[in-house]
């Protein structure tokens, strides 16, 4: 009889330290933002920022709504930076669990392993910051059930029920990264693409404004960060490597340009890149592709040119006049000609693949569609 | 990038010229079309050359593909289900084959047993778009893959010989028979 006492008391105390760690300093919300400097404002530290002079209007915050696409290593931090900074409201997409295996990053807690990584996310950060509104979307974004259901919700969800002020492209896969393109250029949306290298020693993040830079598919990844060897560092039996350095670092460039760019402070860096073996950050400015594949990029490249710039001040140079006025031999320069295959890139990176080589198919036949229906097909490869 | 053999049979599977993904309402059938006409031919080729190694099929739609794949090890058979989503984005980017049987086996798959191709696979695709179609997926992304993979997991002890049973050749059979 004693046991069960004992046990029934045990309960009791377990109980009560339960209530007490899941209540105890849960924070109200808080109605509006006030730079009043005690310890008890959570957001004292950020509304400084209007002190300094660096920002002049931080509550406007709570006004956006960004989209975190991917919650893994680089999304998860990012929503956290966003949820700490008192963004307005928080749309996370996922569809994967948390394992142990994503232990090697930041954000997420061994006992969450099993857990979908939108809903372990949303728990933590609403517990960081209850003012933030979360919303979770647990799906695929490239299949066609959840794509249409994605673009919606991108275009709804701000908080006045319009497009999300900017979307954050945190996933770890190509094909990811193509359905968001896609979605943006079709709606006009604004994003930031970002990525870790599978070999964890390079990032980058990138401006995407379509018909203003470059989209995803403008420059498809032909070039790839150069001075490593990956087969060196490809070992047997490992697909990806991560690091939570790499991957903070990355995430930090990330918000840090959100905030430029919804504050309206500093400048938005179009490209960022990050070499960690050599601390090297290059920046570029990417222009749209007049070819670009995607025709809905095409579509804004044209609005963009009708679209009135602000005028941007150039320095007044003198002009250069020639060394030599007279030039009597008729010498001039003439321009070497250039292999066209020759494409140069930028110091740091180099090519991962040419363009089509036309002879290496030309061999080949065409699957030429005659009047077979798609059913009679269907059927002849099941009966094969 | 590609060897001999895997010249020749990329040289026999019929290219497609349909830009077209699942969003594209008309042109996407005209793609499927495309698709499977390749498909039947290409495992047409297999069987002429005594090579067959997978079957697939598709849903009304064409946007979920399912079947099976089977490698020969030491003389046994190991055989394996497969299953792809055609991405939203499809054919400039490349369906994401996955053997679901295998996720967590193996460190060379993503998860939900999506088989790894960034190196081997995706570049070729890439500069190939649109006339690489899934009979090009198999032949380039999963097949090279089993072939390095498989004798790997048998040796390791990963996956075994299943000796097929009587029932399980009767289910299947039944299976057939209603979709049919």
């Amino acid at each position: 009889m004693s046991n069960i006492q004992e046990l029934e008391a045990k309960i009791k105390d377990l109980e009560e330290k339960l209530a007490s760690a899941t209540q105890k300093n849960v924070r109200e919300k808080i109605e509006t933002m006030s730079s009043e400097v005690v310890d008890s404002n959570p957001y004292s530290r950020l509304m400084a920022l209007k002190r300094m002079g660096i920002v002049n209007n931080y509550e406007r915050i709570r006004e956006f709504t960004v989209a975190v696409v991917g919650i893994g290593g680089v999304g998860s931090v990012t929503a956290e930076m966003l949820t700490r900074c008192g963004i307005g409201r928080l749309i996370l997409f996922d569809y994967d669990k948390v394992e142990l295996a994503n232990m090697n990053r930041l954000f997420f807690q061994p006992h969450q392993s099993g857990l979908s990584k939108v809903e372990a996310a949303a728990d933590t950060l609403r517990n960081i910051n209850p003012d933030v509104d979360i919303h979770t979307y647990n799906y695929n974004i490239t299949t066609v059930d959840s794509f249409d259901n994605f673009t919606n919700v991108l275009t709804t969800s701000s908080l006045t029920d319009g497009p999300v002020e900017l979307i954050l492209s945190c996933v770890d896969n190509f094909e990811a990264r193509f359905a968001i393109n896609t979605a943006c250029n079709e709606f006009n949306l604004t994003w930031f693409e970002s990525g870790v290298s599978e070999n964890a020693v390079s990032g980058h993040i990138q401006f995407i404004s379509p018909g203003e830079t470059a989209c995803f598919a403008c420059a498809p990844p032909l070039i790839v960060a150069s001075n490593i060897d990956e087969k060196t560092l490809k070992r047997d039996g490992v697909c990806a490597a991560s690091l939570p350095t790499t991957m903070g670092i990355v995430a930090g460039f990330l918000v840090q340009n959100t905030l430029k760019y919804l504050l309206q402070f500093g400048q938005v860096t179009n490209y960022l890149g990050y070499s960690a073996l050599t601390d090297f950050f290059p920046t570029m400015n990417l222009k749209p592709n007049p070819n670009c594949d995607d025709l809905n990029c095409r579509k804004r490249q044209k609005e963009f040119e009708l679209k009135p710039k602000p005028e941007v001040a150039v320095e007044a140079k003198e002009e250069e006049k020639p060394v030599h006025e007279d030039n009597e031999w008729g010498i001039s320069l003439v321009e070497e000609s250039v292999d066209e295959r020759d494409v140069t890139v930028s110091e740091g990176v180099t090519l991962a693949y040419t363009f089509p080589d036309q002879s290496s198919i030309e061999e080949c036949q065409e699957a030429t569609s005659n009047d077979v229906s798609l059913d009679e097909l269907m059927a002849q490869m099941k009966s094969i | 990038m590609v060897d001999e053999s895997t010249r020749k049979t990329l040289s026999t599977i019929p290219l497609l010229k349909t830009k077209a993904g699942p969003r594209d309402k008309e042109l996407w059938v005209e793609r499927l079309k495309e698709e499977y006409q390749s498909l039947i031919k290409y495992v047409q080729n297999n069987k002429e050359a005594d090579n067959d190694w997978f079957r697939l099929e598709s849903n009304k739609e064409g946007t979920k593909w399912f079947g099976k794949c089977w490698f020969i090890h030491d003389l046994l058979k190991y055989e394996f289900d497969v299953e792809f989503d055609i991405p939203v984005t499809y054919p400039t980017t490349a369906p994401e084959i996955a053997l679901p049987e295998l996720d967590g086996k193996t460190a060379k798959m993503y998860r939900g047993g999506k088989i790894c191709l960034s190196d081997h696979f995706k570049p070729l695709w890439g500069r190939n778009v649109p006339r690489f179609g899934i009979g090009h997926a198999m032949a380039l992304g999963l097949g090279p893959w089993l072939a390095v993979e498989i004798p790997d997991l048998i040796a390791k002890g990963v996956i075994s010989y299943k000796e097929k049973n009587r029932i399980g050749y009767r289910v299947e059979f039944i299976k057939t028979y209603l979709l049919l």
